[in-house]
């Protein structure tokens, strides 16, 4: 590809018709780019509108009817006696139970690192660096043996706890108060004689707004579509966070398992919808904040 | 619009405003904010990495073996295959990805109106909300030849059943797809912000040089980018390391056609959970670690792009 990309640059200034080959290729990728983007998620909203016999033999982004949709829900919320309910319950308790014990843990620290002055705090920014660049995947595994050493296996905190370690939200705070904090403003709450810690509620936190929507959408999403460590973790079905209960409906569907999945209702469009349903949430939080993801993902490095 | 002026405004300004301000407070204060989060450092970070070198180097007797279990694990028949299969992936992946999003992020960013480049960017970012299990699942189906839209695209490349497709050579060209459709969007989304950071004036001396749109690419924008791009390079290899939702699901939707030992981390779980051998797992994970320490090492000590302290 850059290739044919530098070959054309040379004789960009040649003539039209070279001129004219280069804009025809930068249009077939963005196009084919936009199709292979965009084609598989037109696909699964269309999915559920159908049966599981008009998805094989009609066109593949046909609509089907809404009655098929009403049915679909049905079939799926009552696999397992509306299993699909207690998992995006779970979901949410663990995503949301463990976004407060983030924010509740990571704004502080984040504040402490920036603006006081304690031995080892060096080394708590080092550490918190390397921890936060390092893949989250890397951890789960240790985690889990350790869990299992201290018999937390199978207990909502053996989720909630290991998702409320995190350094990013740390770092992202840290940077914000270390940069953004007027220091005229710290200095005169001192002199009028606030003590840390009211300086750092009626001043700081409310200043911290920004940062704190990015931490809390950054933890939700992360936790939100988490499967390995839900997945090591926690052995009943009633405890399954939605993502590890997708597989488990993966492995009712009688087209990838014909034996377990005979008899049941689960069949594509089912699954189609249970997808939807158990992104919905993040997908919502997706369509209004691409800046803010961006901004998170460019926060974690600064250049100048 | 523009990615770094986000950054810019909400997250870090200047480096001028680096120097942080402490406070005369002293210690006490400073250890209760980082309290709680140290506790959960300890738990979570530190203690498991040196619980999993503990379990490494001794036996379920906890007995001290030395490097015995890491002798034991790459001498496992499945050991060699899986980091194998993983650096094949990441060969591909990484390449793909650096091409194809520095390629579109420089087209979306000099060759088209921000209207439409901005609509561009959305629409290709759109897929990395279904990241994680989703994404698998959706693309299970895009890729069985009885339901997919592009089912006419796998027939003419020879797949007419599922079964086919997933051959084992394919698997990492499907990991690739999966990786590529939820990842690669807010990559180009970046790749535009850098770009978009360099002067217009840098461009414009450019131009009146007399360089094209692909000269100037070449010449002047990449190269004002390159540490970005080494950045995503680093976190993108970090994270195909540890690949395991992709190939797990897999292996469940292909009714054991595709091996359960796929990548490390599934042989690492098989370690664990079939064999019940925690410290023949222990010592995978270390690997891992390994893996993932030398990446952030490499990122921290080398870039300029994280901010430690005041130097």
């Amino acid at each position: 590809m850059t290739n044919t990309a530098i070959a054309s640059s040379a004789t960009a200034r040649r003539g039209a018709p070279s001129r004219v080959i280069s804009l025809l290729i930068i249009c077939v990728l963005l196009a084919v780019l936009l199709v292979f983007f965009i084609l598989p998620v037109v696909w699964l909203l269309l999915a559920p509108s159908k049966t599981a016999d008009q998805m094989v033999h009609d066109s593949p982004l046909s609509f089907g009817s809404f009655g098929q949709i009403a049915a679909a829900w049905k079939h799926l919320f009552s696999f397992q006696n509306d299993a699909l309910l207690g998992w995006l319950r779970n979901s949410a308790v663990y995503s949301g139970g463990s976004l407060i014990l983030t924010l509740l843990t990571s704004v502080p620290a984040g504040y402490g690192l920036a603006l006081t002055k304690f031995r080892g705090r060096k080394a708590l920014l080092a550490i918190t660096l390397v921890t936060m660049i390092m893949p989250s995947a890397t951890l789960v595994l240790p985690v889990f043996l350790e869990l299992n050493q201290f018999h937390l296996i199978g207990t909502v905190w053996s989720v909630i706890l290991p998702f409320s370690f995190y350094p990013f939200g740390v770092y992202l705070v840290y940077i914000y108060f270390a940069t953004s904090l007027p220091k005229e403003i710290l200095q005169a709450a001192r002199i009028d004689g606030a003590s840390q810690w009211q300086i750092f509620t009626r001043i700081a936190l409310p200043l911290a707004k920004p940062v704190v929507g990015l931490v809390a959408f950054f933890s939700f999403v992360g936790n939100w579509n988490n499967f390995f460590l839900p997945y090591l973790v926690l052995p009943n079905s009633d405890q399954f966070p939605v993502q590890v209960g997708l597989n488990q409906l993966l492995t009712s569907t009688p087209s990838f398992n014909p034996v377990a999945g005979a008899g049941l209702n689960i069949t594509i469009p089912e699954l189609a919808l249970a997808i939807i349903v158990a992104i919905l949430p993040v997908l919502v939080l997706f369509l209004f904040s691409q800046r803010t993801l961006v901004s998170g993902m460019l926060a974690g490095a600064t250049k100048e | 619009m523009t990615v770094l002026d986000t950054r810019h405004t909400t997250v870090s300004p200047s480096r001028r405003g680096l120097t942080p301000r402490r406070g005369g407070g002293g210690g006490a204060a400073g250890y209760l904010f980082v309290a709680g989060y140290t506790i959960l450092l300890l738990a979570f970070g530190v203690f498991p990495t040196g619980y999993s070198f503990y379990l490494a180097l001794t036996n379920d007797q906890g007995q001290f073996t030395g490097l015995n279990q890491f002798v034991k694990v790459i001498q496992d028949y499945r050991f060699v295959p899986a980091f194998t299969n993983i650096l094949v992936y990441l060969v591909m992946w990484l390449v793909l990805l650096v091409v194809l999003t520095v390629l579109v992020a420089v087209v979306l960013r000099s060759r088209m109106r921000p209207g439409l480049s901005a609509l561009f960017r959305f629409l290709y970012y759109i897929p990395g909300a279904l990241a994680g299990v989703a994404s698998v699942l959706v693309w299970l189906f895009m890729l069985d030849p009885d339901v997919s839209p592009a089912s006419w695209l796998l027939n003419s490349l020879g797949f007419h059943s599922f079964a086919a497709v997933l051959a084992p050579g394919n698997l990492p060209v499907i990991f690739v797809l999966i990786a590529f459709w939820t990842g690669a969007g807010g990559w180009m989304v970046v790749m535009y912000g850098a770009l978009n950071n360099i002067p217009d004036e840098v461009l414009e001396a450019a131009k009146m040089d007399g360089a094209g749109p692909w000269k100037t690419a070449w010449h002047i924008q990449i190269p004002m980018i390159r540490q970005w791009i080494a950045y995503m390079t680093i976190l993108a290899f970090a994270a195909g390391t540890q690949l395991f939702v992709e190939p797990q699901l897999l292996q469940t939707a292909s009714l054991g056609r595709v091996s359960p030992t796929w990548s490390p981390n599934q042989l690492a779980y098989v370690f664990a959970f079939q064999q019940g051998d925690f410290n023949g797992a222990a010592a995978i994970s270390v690997f891992l670690l390994a893996l993932g320490l030398i990446c952030a090492g490499l990122l921290v000590t080398r870039s300029n792009l994280f901010t430690l302290d005041e130097k």
